[in-house]
């Protein structure tokens, strides 16, 4: 089969082939070189088909479907690309839906691939038969059921393009398993346009004159990053954009690593457990100018109370977004990249020195108060903010860092110094825990030459931790440390802080983390004495392999600050 | 214009916006399968019950509109028609007040024939409400009568002393008050783009 590329189409020859063919050469037409999967009967014309392929394209046979999800999730997120899974019918796709609804609430591109029973079954409660498109229609960006094996080609083009175009987000295909056997002439053209569907939004002038307006004019700007930023791809412009107009600015939990974490205009997290002046100032700024990001009430609190004061600008490439959460007063509807470019010459050079003051002065109260105990603390037990410390310095910043969920993710994302884009890979709108560890896989895979740390509590672990299999057949040297606080942490937190220290069913009693680790073949270590720490860090980060790092922490750390929910950014608790 | 003008205004606009009322939501779409499913999850998932729901060809070739009524504040009614935009099959979404509308139902009354036998008083009532007798069988009668949904339910009335059998609505379908010609429309939609 002879590929011509030809600007931006891709046509390939004809070739009379079998759906299931058809299926992995549109994969190779979009570029796709590795798929996270898991076959079964209603699949299995499309692994036949993919093992003499085998040379081109890397499949890796995940231990559930749910790692085969997040993997991709971690591949996309790094890779900023398509994230590619299979998997059969049934129990199969169902075993997605978690993972493709995570993606769909933090925008990753995915395509799920689903093999479905025979179409002249459907509808017949044949076995194995569920009714996918159904259940993924509200979780997916978009959805489609091929039974005549001539849509192949086309309708995966049209899943690629849709799922990593304009506001990114899972794509689901199911196909039945005649149209995968079925002959079909095979010819790829991609997909550039769907007439019902307009990605990338023209950009309107007046808008952006009025938002350049508000920020010239502006005495106490502040700017917060989402992770629209780094799906433009717009750190750069981003930087030169506060820089010449001196902003200072904030980000949500996805819009970390998007601004490196020593940059002077950075002034740390949003949100319930974000830092104290981001949150505060939140609430005295005079022009709030958010980028690619959805106000989630996570970063709001009540929103009756938040930045009643200031003007909005709100740059988002979702039209649906404007307005929904937060009312903008200039909404700039586009890609961050292009909304940022073209803001760039319209801002004025400035100085905010006192109004970034502020901000330092805030800061110093809360190192005083939560940080300084938090990385270098007095108390016997180890504190996960302090083996974040030493994670962040033993790998300079550079590392691509996962979280699972929960309190451990809070602090990761609070003191880990990130220095490189793309960075960071977390579950941040659905939370969902057991996320980590085949998101690391996936990211590790995505970017072989960068090392790769997840950092995972007790609870989430036990989620997933199947995925050590794929970890140890494949050889994906990827470092788990695990903070092992022997509770389900952030909601005994909760427990304690709202409902009496009643721990209802928190308490966690554990296996021997190393002991699991081992039967995986996996080099394993088990530490609870802080002097242990920096030579257990350095000596997973020189291992050559995949590496388990369990930590024993504080049983009953709480991570502050913290909004509780409902309450005003402003009534940040700092205890 | 005083300041405490101003403010009651403001307040009153606010209040208007939390009012529950009648949105007729208009919605161009391709004519595939699977898309009124992407489309009603939409209310399902906020727990909006959909009070009428209409889908028809346009004159566009391959072009459907979807007419959906809910009772819903102007604010929850802007951001559904916002979130059905993203539809990927869908072309665009209007919402709409009644009174920027002309609106019609249609409705079909089965009554046993034998209720006209008795004297003319049921075909008065045809005549007198707008309805029309739309088939004569042996056994029973169905007229049609298409207006509001309260002139409809009027007629119902009228009729159950006859002993109705019978008594469908169609869903609202609905023409804006503006001159707007449909495939215009999609092709200035598409060149916006
Ligand atoms: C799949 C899933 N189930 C339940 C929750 C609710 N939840 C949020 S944080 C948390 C505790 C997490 O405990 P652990 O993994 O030990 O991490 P820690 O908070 O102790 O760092 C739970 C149960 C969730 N986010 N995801």
């Amino acid at each position: 089969m002879e590929t011509l590329v030809n600007g931006k189409e891709t046509i390939t020859q004809k070739k009379t082939m079998p759906g299931a063919e058809a299926v992995i050469c549109s994969l190779l037409a979009e570029g796709v070189d590795t798929i996270f999967g898991y076959p079964g009967g209603a699949i299995m014309p499309i692994y036949d088909a993919l093992y003499s392929y085998q040379d081109r394209i890397e499949h890796i046979l995940v231990r559930h479907e749910q790692g085969a999800v997040h993997a991709a999730q971690g591949f996309a997120r790094v890779r900023n690309e398509v994230g590619v899974v299979f998997a059969t019918s049934g129990p199969g796709a169902t075993n997605l839906i978690t993972g493709i609804a995570d993606a769909q609430i933090d925008s990753t591109p995915l395509v799920c691939i689903t093999g479905q029973v025979t179409s002249g079954l459907l509808g017949t409660d044949a076995f194995q038969e569920t009714d996918v498109i159904g259940i993924s229609m509200p979780v997916t960006k978009w959805n489609y059921q091929i039974t005549d094996a001539r849509e192949i080609p086309e309708i995966l083009a049209k899943a690629f393009y849709i799922a990593k175009s304009g506001r990114p987000g899972p794509v689901l295909v199911d196909i039945t398993k005649d149209a995968q056997f079925a002959s079909m002439e095979y010819a790829y053209q991609k997909c550039t346009e769907i007439r019902t569907y307009h990605p990338i939004p023209v950009i309107k002038q007046d808008k952006l004159k009025k938002a350049a307006a508000l920020i010239n004019e502006a005495k106490r700007p502040f700017l917060l990053v989402g992770q629209g930023v780094l799906i433009a791809q717009a750190q750069e412009v981003l930087k030169d954009l506060i820089e010449k107009a001196h902003i200072p600015s904030a980000w949500t939990i996805l819009g970390l690593s998007a601004l490196d974490n020593d940059h002077p205009l950075n002034m740390g997290m949003l949100g319930m457990h974000g830092n104290y002046a981001p949150n505060v100032l939140t609430n005295e700024c005079d022009v709030l100018i958010a980028v690619g990001m959805r106000f989630d009430d996570r970063v709001t609190g009540d929103l009756s109370k938040y930045a009643r004061q200031a003007k909005v600008i709100h740059i988002e490439i979702d039209s649906s977004e404007i307005d929904k959460n937060v009312k903008a007063h200039v909404p700039v509807i586009g890609d961050a990249k292009q909304v940022l470019e073209a803001l760039l010459p319209l801002v004025k050079e400035n100085d905010h020195q006192p109004w970034l003051d502020r901000f330092h002065e805030l800061h110093q109260i809360e190192e005083e108060k939560i940080i300084n105990n938090d990385l270098y603390p007095q108390s016997k037990g180890i504190r996960m903010g302090e083996v974040v410390r030493h994670i962040s310095e033993a790998t300079k910043g550079e590392a691509i860092v996962v979280t699972d969920v929960g309190q451990h993710q809070m602090v990761t994302s609070r003191y880990y110094g990130f220095k490189s884009p793309h960075s960071s890979v977390t579950s941040g709108g659905l939370g969902t825990m057991g996320f980590a560890l085949p998101a690391a896989m996936g990211a590790k895979v995505g970017k072989p030459d960068r090392p790769v740390v997840a950092i995972i509590g007790d609870g989430g672990f036990q989620m997933t931790l199947q995925e050590l299999g794929t970890i140890f057949q494949y050889n994906i040297p990827v470092k788990i440390v695990i903070l092992n606080n022997s509770f389900l942490g952030m909601v005994r937190q909760w427990q304690q802080l709202f409902f009496e220290r009643r721990y209802s069913f928190t308490e966690l009693k554990n296996p021997d983390f190393t002991a699991i680790a081992r039967g995986f073949s996996i080099e394993s270590q088990k530490v609870g004495e802080r002097e242990q720490l920096p030579q257990a860090i350095a000596q997973m980060l020189s291992h050559p392999g995949a590496y388990l790092l369990e930590v024993t922490v504080e049983k009953e750390e709480n991570v502050f600050p913290m909004v509780p929910s409902g309450a005003a950014v402003a009534d940040i608790r700092m205890e | 214009m005083s300041n405490t003008n101003n403010v009651k205004l403001a307040s009153e606009l606010l209040e208007k916006d939390q009012e529950k009322r009648s949105f007729n939501l208009s919605i161009l779409t391709e004519n595939k399968s699977g898309l009124l499913n992407a489309v009603t999850i939409i209310f399902t998932r906020r727990k909006i019950n959909i009070e009428s729901i209409n889908v028809s060809e346009t004159e566009v070739e391959g072009v459907s509109r979807y007419t959906i009524v809910i009772e819903s504040t102007r604010e929850q009614a802007e951001k559904v028609v916002k979130r059905i935009r993203k539809v990927i099959d869908v072309f665009w979404a209007f919402v709409y007040e009644n009174d920027e509308i002309f609106y019609q139902e249609i409705a079909l009354y089965k009554v046993p024939t034998r209720a006209f036998l008795n004297g003319d008083n049921a075909e008065h009532l045809v005549r007198n409400n707008g309805a029309r007798i739309l088939v004569i069988e042996e056994d029973f009668i169905i007229i049609e009568k298409t207006g509001h949904q309260h002139e409809t339910r009027d007629l119902l009335e009228k009729l159950k002393p006859y002993g109705v059998l019978e008594f469908v609505r169609s869903g609202r379908i609905a023409m804006s008050k503006s001159t707007r010609r449909t495939d215009l429309f999609l092709q200035e939609l598409h060149n916006h783009h």
